[in-house]
């Protein structure tokens, strides 16, 4: 049983299973890239023929990426890194807690950065030397008494050494942050008109209605355009109503979106009907009212008797912006037809009377709604993988230990020292150290 | 004086320097080895001014924004990068021998700019969703990383070329290079730092796609194929670190890494499709 039980730990804690899951997770990615991903069954069927749809559907080609052996290559992965870390995390754990002072005397001769130094002063004295240009290069060294002799030990960053696991712990939190996100969260979208609002956003693929428990109005949209008729910016005024009562409101645009309850509201896409927001106020009644109106219909404003229209339309010098004609009238007859940038507000003057007129193109904006309660674990995720990465590869546990012993009339002064990575630099450093404890035993 | 006459000088510019220090390589000649040197930093300088007078340019012309928004900018960034990783090793490494097989790829990287069809040397305004700071921040990284690949590859031929040639004559074209072990030694450094900058390349890409289409992660061809060059890498490392790979493995991981690279890069523009399409022309 017991054995049973190691053969299947041993699978799980080997380096080789990591290397192939990855080297299966690489040529597997692959797939995806070149079949695309997530398209109507047909497309399949007219692309690579009919058996091989089959084919494909049977091993979940078209959604690969949340296919059962994907996934399962994932949970693999995931597992691999969970053994392995139990697996040697306690050993490393105790080199990184290590009493070194402890250091058996007869290893420190045999290290391949050392240095015999003797000298005809007391050990006593020497000690407290050596301490000192340790202390000047920068090393904090502790001592006790071994064999007859002191040995003083000073090291350099022992928790370096947990840096690739924490690489290792990063990849986990990304999974479980992703995970949350799977489950507790989901992505939709909705399409509001101006001035108007929502209280429903409908989920990606299923069409599903959700519920946001509050509103969202979407005040204004605005287009605008570069020089050469490229989209500059797609803008959306939002408020969020709590029980009609406005709580938040924002301008976003795509790179800025809107957040909410957990909710984030980006700006996605538009839609254009054709149609136009009009409102027109009486200056001196102070009756105001908006309609939306289409070109070529005519509109009464019951209230004021007035009658109006758009009846052309014509380019303006900003690129992708028009202004339109305005047919008007009141009580007093017809008055002269007048032009009106879109999105302009304008003074109307006829038969005595005042007007304040504005017009804007009528949009709706296109949000995708997204509740990831998981994205910080996947942030966090990756601000440890950044921190372990780097701890790992450009950071190391550096230890030097001097022994100083009473030989004959003299004393010898050995200091040795070892470093688990990027040995050439330590070396350096090494003889940095060791040329600063003969300078003042010298 | 435009930037494109900078980037004009900038493409010849690595041209000589290549052909100095191929030639170094193949004659053993030190002081052609010290024009190549001085050439590749002027060159660079002229590089940095052009990129910087492109930025100010396009504020000039009303759109002000880095240039690192398509593929022409991206290649010029590429070939700076390699540069001036290349350079930094050259000081730190005191060898300028691996020159001639890092410097032709930023001449390449230019001189693929400046001709190849299809790809504009204008300066385009930036669509909604490229106007954010992680533009800079995520081309930046990704770069950084892919320049230390490419050292990473080169030495790696390096490697393989010497160390398939039976001459130990100690006269022969290859002699001048270092021993094995210390290119072997440089190819992992070049792997661990292009590996840190791909994660970060990675993560600012995710950042900024979850603040501009609310996913960090859609499996786009662009984001997998940079995930199966991270895997790649990531599988490298580990047979380096536990298993003890070195040598002619190591080095043709290199280049099958840079492989990946070149395809995660160019391949996915060309060949594929998905939601990086702009940085296709």
């Amino acid at each position: 049983m017991s054995k049973k039980k190691n053969s299947i730990w041993s699978f799980f804690a080997s380096v080789k299973l990591a290397l192939l899951v990855l080297f299966l997770l690489a040529i597997s990615s692959v797939i995806g890239t070149v079949i695309p991903q997530n398209s109507p069954a047909e497309t399949y069927v007219k692309m690579y023929g009919e058996n091989m749809a089959r084919l494909f559907q049977t091993l979940d080609i078209p959604d690969m990426y949340n296919s059962w052996w994907f996934v399962t290559l994932l949970i693999l992965l995931a597992l691999n890194l969970i053994v392995c870390t139990i697996e040697r995390l306690p050993s490393v754990w105790r080199l990184v807690v290590l009493d070194n002072l402890q250091t058996d005397i007869g290893r420190l001769g045999k290290m391949r950065s050392r240095k015999e130094i003797t000298t005809s002063k007391s050990p006593e004295e020497a000690a407290s030397q050596v301490k000192a240009g340790l202390s000047e290069a920068g090393w904090k060294a502790s001592e006790a008494s071994r064999d007859d002799g002191t040995l003083l030990f000073a090291q350099k960053g022992p928790w370096t050494r947990l840096g690739v696991y924490v690489v290792h712990t990063s990849i986990l939190v990304i999974f479980a942050g992703a995970m949350v996100g799977s489950y507790f969260g989901y992505k939709g979208s909705v399409m509001i008109p101006e001035t108007r609002s929502t209280d429903e956003i409908y989920k990606f693929g299923s069409n599903e209605a959700i519920k946001l428990g509050f509103e969202v109005l979407c005040k204004k949209f605005t287009l605008s355009h570069y020089p050469n008729g490229a989209p500059k910016e797609f803008r959306s005024d939002l408020v969020i109503l709590e029980n009609g009562k406005e709580v938040l409101s924002k301008s976003i645009v795509v790179n800025d979106p809107l957040n909410y309850k957990g909710l984030t509201f980006y700006q996605s896409s538009y839609q254009s009907y054709q149609k136009f927001l009009t409102s027109i106020a009486n200056n001196e009644t102070r009756n105001q009212d908006r309609f939306l109106i289409e070109p070529g219909k005519q509109v009464k404003w019951d209230g004021e008797k007035v009658t109006f229209g758009i009846i052309n339309r014509d380019m303006t010098d900003t690129p992708g912006k028009f202004r339109y004609k305005i047919w008007f009238a009141n009580e007093s007859g017809v008055a002269e037809p007048f032009w009106i940038v879109d999105g302009d507000t304008t003074i109307v003057k006829h038969g005595g009377k005042e007007y304040t007129f504005a017009l804007k193109e009528f949009f709706a904006t296109g949000l995708q709604v997204t509740k990831d309660p998981g994205v910080w674990g996947v942030y966090i995720g990756c601000g440890l993988m950044l921190l372990g990465l780097y701890v790992a590869f450009f950071l190391s546990h550096r230890r030097i230990w001097v022994y100083i012993k009473k030989a004959d009339e003299n004393t010898t002064v050995l200091v040795s020292g070892n470093s688990n990575k990027n040995k050439q630099a330590f070396e350096k450093s090494f003889d940095a150290v060791s040329q600063a404890i003969s300078n003042k035993l010298g | 004086m435009t930037s494109s006459t900078l980037f004009g000088i900038t493409t010849i510019g690595y041209l000589l320097a290549s052909a100095l220090y191929i030639g170094t390589l193949i004659f053993k000649t030190k002081k052609s080895g010290l024009v190549a040197s001085i050439i590749t930093v002027l060159t660079f300088l002229v590089q940095t001014a052009a990129i910087g007078l492109r930025w100010y340019e396009s504020y000039q012309m009303g759109m002000g924004h880095a240039p690192l928004s398509n593929m022409y900018e991206s290649l010029v960034f590429f070939s700076w990068s390699i540069v001036i990783f290349y350079l930094i090793l050259e000081v730190k490494f005191n060898n300028r021998i691996f020159g001639a097989f890092a410097i032709p790829f930023a001449f390449v990287s230019m001189a693929y700019a400046s001709f190849a069809k299809g790809i504009s040397d204008q300066i385009s305004p930036l669509i909604p969703a490229l106007q954010s700071n992680w533009l800079i921040a995520h081309v930046m990284t990704c770069f950084i990383g892919y320049a230390a690949f490419a050292v990473a590859c080169g030495l790696g031929c390096m490697y393989l070329m010497k160390s398939t040639s039976s001459d130990d004559s100690g006269t022969g074209l290859l002699a001048s290079l270092p021993a094995l072990r210390v290119i072997d030694d440089l190819i992992h450094k070049c792997m661990i730092f292009g590996f840190l900058w791909l994660s970060a390349g990675i993560i600012t890409g995710a950042i900024w796609a979850n603040s501009a289409w609310g996913t960090y992660w859609s499996w786009d061809p662009k984001e997998t194929w940079s995930l199966i060059t991270w895997f790649i890498y990531a599988a490298t490392l580990h047979a380096r670190f536990t298993r003890g790979w070195q040598g002619k493995r190591i080095a043709w991981l290199a280049v099958i890494g840079f492989v990946s690279v070149i395809f995660t890069y160019f391949g996915v523009n060309f060949l594929l499709s998905g939601l990086h399409s702009y940085g296709s022309s």
